[in-house]
């Protein structure tokens, strides 16, 4: 496959997942701040500045000088193109991805991800997102499943394929991880208000394992909302319901999304998707890496299929997920030097 | 619904004017040409409203495909979907024979022409084009003098642009030797009528048209090179900001070959390889769609960033070949376009089948007069412009824009051609809920690889806006799906 087109359909794949995950972000935070009561709800739409400091897009707002409240936040993830991060700008950046390598793909599936793109360009996105926004993220959302459904149905399972796999799923990882570091970021706003600034020192990531447990069942109350929107953030509380029968508790919810083998949003399924990709590009066998992509993915694979979640908080949560961010990154670079472009000079002729 | 309004008889062209030009579907008030009967029949069952239904779902099948080209000028909505009409143009077999006939006859003597100017210059040694004029065109290309390309055939694809007079007689316009665009619209254009309005074809029997990318690809496998079995085949574009990528993007799919930009490629050792993401990989053949001059930057336009440096070198060492050949722009020079008729006579002993539009030439000093005098009623072009840039229709312009033209064409006389104003034909056009006239031509698109196959019919262009008679999508032009019958 050329590495231009390896290229292109690996962040097609990223953004379109990048636009998925960011805008359920919002939509199951703006249906947080109704289920909150009032005065938590009141405070909490005041500001929503962690989520903004978690997809690292203070810039824009800080130069911007716009305020952090729920609304002006959802409506500039959602139609702010000059982020990055917002759902237009992934959706547009996705679409021109597309457009290069639209001879590459199935004709309906381009034109799914230029629908998709055109619709929320137009007024009338717009106005069903300022009259009624969870209906107008229900058909956001369901087209861009339609696009998954369109990708499983008619994509042929070769190289093409792998990249969008790649793509799609290291994107995932990374989503997880910030999430979960922003709710331990949303739990001290909310220790803040609700108890005393004497408590600030006990924020998640300085707690210890036995601290955090130990705690667990008392957090149960305060913060049930949040850790169902997290879970709803990962459309996991049917998962979640049926893997662990009880009340939704932190640490459990934690480790459904970081260490389950078989729940298509965790981070562990996520990794081990991004590993098995990479060996079907190179055919190269379990358990070896011929490449610095597939050595580094497969470490933490390994890494996450041999912790239990009690081990990931040795350290504080806040540092493991800084740390597993800077892994992803690490495997995002290897994938674009090593299997995307490979240097020239290493490059041998093919039949 | 259907049956309610079927039982209804509309005459949608009650208003319709005909005005002093050959128009396509009436031969005079309320006679209608025998072949647009039937279609004619088939709309006086439909409302108004039908209509602009069936425009509107035309319009978002293209908005949704993305079926768009991009308008370099325009700033803000860059992406423009190339207006369609609904009504398709419809031409008779006998008709379209004729046109066939004159094409292949007009694209084996430009092949004749460049094999000889390329070669021995026979035609030069004979005094029938004069040399200066061949030596002198910007794109004839010195250094592939005596170069030997596949299977001697230089112009592999070529839309050669018709018009019709206000007798109904085919005239060629322009020849397109280099990179003609717009056969994707053609493609597209028959697809989304089919689609948007099937009842029309049900009283015809149309010629398809789906099978060209594979006739296309058929024509690349045959100049591969040294006749090379199996060649490896790929598109070349100057990249997705480009006007044509759609087009570029859509033949690649459909012939099942690897788009690539100049980026994508490296030349070693006189071989050229695309860059995968298993390492190597060679290529045989490229429909390059970027022009000679940016091919290649260490032979042509230094600053060029979209060509392959050593890509001429490979093409000289005969182990790529690129379709069309380097040098077939020659053909494209204005001047050149004069000569054509010359070329039929001298290589083939032929009289055009399809005669040239009255041609002056700025150079030489009778015809110049001739353009002095008679400014403000022609229509002037500069010899290597293109797509309807460049160029003056005296009867439109003002009196400033006349008198520079006459101080450019007194400068630099070798660079402008003029032609009387024509009157092209016209066809009924859904306008804004009613049927109007507009002025069209015709691009045919012509493959010349083991024998010479012409898709069927070509690209109709429609001069949208009213009165114009520039049909260039550039310029607010459309197109129509263009139908040819089957015997």
């Amino acid at each position: 496959m050329l590495s231009r087109v390896a290229d292109s359909l690996f962040w097609l794949s990223r953004y379109l997942e990048r636009a998925e995950s960011v805008a359920n972000l919002v939509s199951v935070n703006l249906q947080l701040v109704l289920d909150l009561p009032t005065e938590q709800g009141k405070h909490y739409s005041k500001d929503w500045s962690p989520i903004i400091a978690g997809l690292g897009e203070e810039e824009v707002f800080r130069e911007s000088h716009r305020r952090y409240d729920a609304r002006t936040v959802a409506e500039s993830l959602v139609f702010d193109r000059e982020m990055p991060n917002s759902v237009l700008g992934s959706l547009a950046a996705a679409r021109e991805n597309a457009r290069t390598v639209r001879e590459q793909i199935t004709l309906e599936m381009w034109e799914q991800i230029n629908r998709t793109y055109l619709w929320i360009c137009s007024r009338q996105a717009h106005e069903q997102f300022e009259c009624n926004d969870w209906e107008f993220f229900q058909r956001l959302m369901k087209s861009l499943q339609l696009f998954q459904g369109i990708v499983g149905m008619m994509m042929v399972r070769e190289t093409g394929w792998e990249f969008l796999q790649m793509g799609k799923f290291l994107e995932r990882a990374d989503k997880v991880t910030r999430l979960l570091d922003e709710q331990f970021h949303l739990f001290r706003e909310e220790k803040t208000v609700q108890e005393n600034e004497a408590d600030t020192h006990r924020w998640p990531e300085y707690l210890s394992w036995e601290e955090w447990h130990a705690e667990d069942r008392q957090r149960i109350d305060g913060s049930h909302h949040c850790w169902m929107a997290v879970l709803q953030c990962c459309h996991a509380r049917a998962a979640y319901q049926r893997l662990y029968p009880s009340v939704v508790q932190p640490v459990k919810v934690t480790e459904l999304l970081l260490l389950n083998e078989r729940f298509p949003r965790s981070m562990l399924f996520s990794v081990s998707r991004v590993e098995r990709a990479l060996r079907r590009v190179n055919g190269s066998e379990d358990g070896r890496f011929t490449n610095r992509a597939e050595k580094y993915s497969g470490q933490l694979a390994s890494e996450l299929r041999f912790s239990s979640i009690a081990d990931l908080f040795e350290s504080g949560l806040h540092d493991k997920m800084d740390e597993f961010q800077i892994k992803i990154n690490r495997i995002g670079e290897a994938i674009r030097e090593d299997c995307i472009f490979p240097p020239l000079s290493a490059m041998a002729e093919v039949e | 619904m259907e049956a309610k309004t079927a039982n209804r008889k509309r005459n949608h062209f009650r208003a319709y004017k005909l005005e002093r030009f050959f128009d396509e579907v009436m031969a005079g008030r309320d006679k209608f040409r025998s072949h647009y009967r039937n279609l004619v029949e088939r709309l006086a069952s439909l409302s108004r409203q039908d209509l602009t239904e069936r425009q509107q779902l035309a319009d978002n099948s293209f908005r949704n495909q993305g079926v768009t080209f991009t308008v370099y000028s325009d700033e803000a909505g860059t992406e423009k979907i190339f207006p369609f009409d609904l009504l398709p143009r419809i031409i008779p077999v006998a008709e379209w024979r004729h046109i066939e006939q004159g094409l292949i006859q007009r694209i084996t003597a430009l092949n004749l022409f460049l094999h000889d100017i390329y070669h021995n210059q026979k035609i030069l040694k004979d005094k029938v084009i004069p040399r200066t004029y061949v030596e002198q065109a910007k794109h004839f290309r010195r250094e592939f003098m005596g170069f030997k390309v596949p299977k001697d055939i230089y112009v592999h694809i070529c839309g050669i642009d018709l018009v019709r007079d206000e007798t109904g007689r085919y005239l060629v316009l322009e020849d397109n030797a280099r990179c003609p665009s717009g056969v994707s619209y053609l493609l597209g254009n028959r697809l989304i009528l089919k689609r948007v309005f099937p009842g029309l074809f049900e009283n015809y029997r149309v010629r398809p048209v789906e099978q060209y990318p594979s006739r296309l690809l058929e024509l690349l496998r045959y100049v591969s090179p040294g006749g090379k079995l199996d060649p490896s085949v790929a598109v070349l574009t100057p990249g997705r900001y480009n006007s044509a990528y759609y087009e570029h993007s859509f033949l690649a799919r459909e012939m099942g070959v690897e788009i690539v930009e100049g980026r994508d490629l490296v030349v070693r050792n006189d071989h050229v390889y695309m860059r995968t993401t298993q390492g190597l990989k060679m290529v045989d053949v490229l429909y390059r769609r970027i022009d000679d001059d940016f091919l290649d930057p260490t032979v042509f336009r230094k600053d060029s960033v979209l060509g392959v440096p050593g890509i001429v070198a490979a093409y000289r060492a005969g182990h790529v070949s690129l379709v069309n050949a380097i040098g077939t722009g020659v053909v494209d020079d204005k001047v050149m376009y004069y000569f054509v008729p010359r070329m039929i006579k001298y290589y083939l002993d032929q009289d055009p089948v399809l005669p040239n539009v009255p041609t002056y030439l700025a150079n030489e000093k009778a015809d110049l007069g001739y353009i002095m005098d008679h400014l403000p009623e022609l229509v002037v072009k500069e010899v290597n412009e293109a797509g309807g840039n460049g160029m003056l229709i005296g009867p439109a312009a003002t009196q400033e824009e006349v008198e520079r033209f006459r101080r450019l064409i007194r400068s630099r006389p070798r660079d402008y051609i003029a032609q009387p104003t024509l009157n092209l034909s016209r066809h009924p056009c859904f306008i804004d809920g009613k049927l109007e006239g507009r002025h069209i031509d015709l691009r045919p698109y012509i493959l010349y690889g083991d024998k010479v196959s012409i898709i069927p019919g070509g690209l109709t262009r429609v001069a949208l806006k009213k009165g114009s008679l520039v049909v260039n999508s550039s310029q607010g032009g459309g197109s129509k799906d263009t139908w040819v019958l089957e015997d």
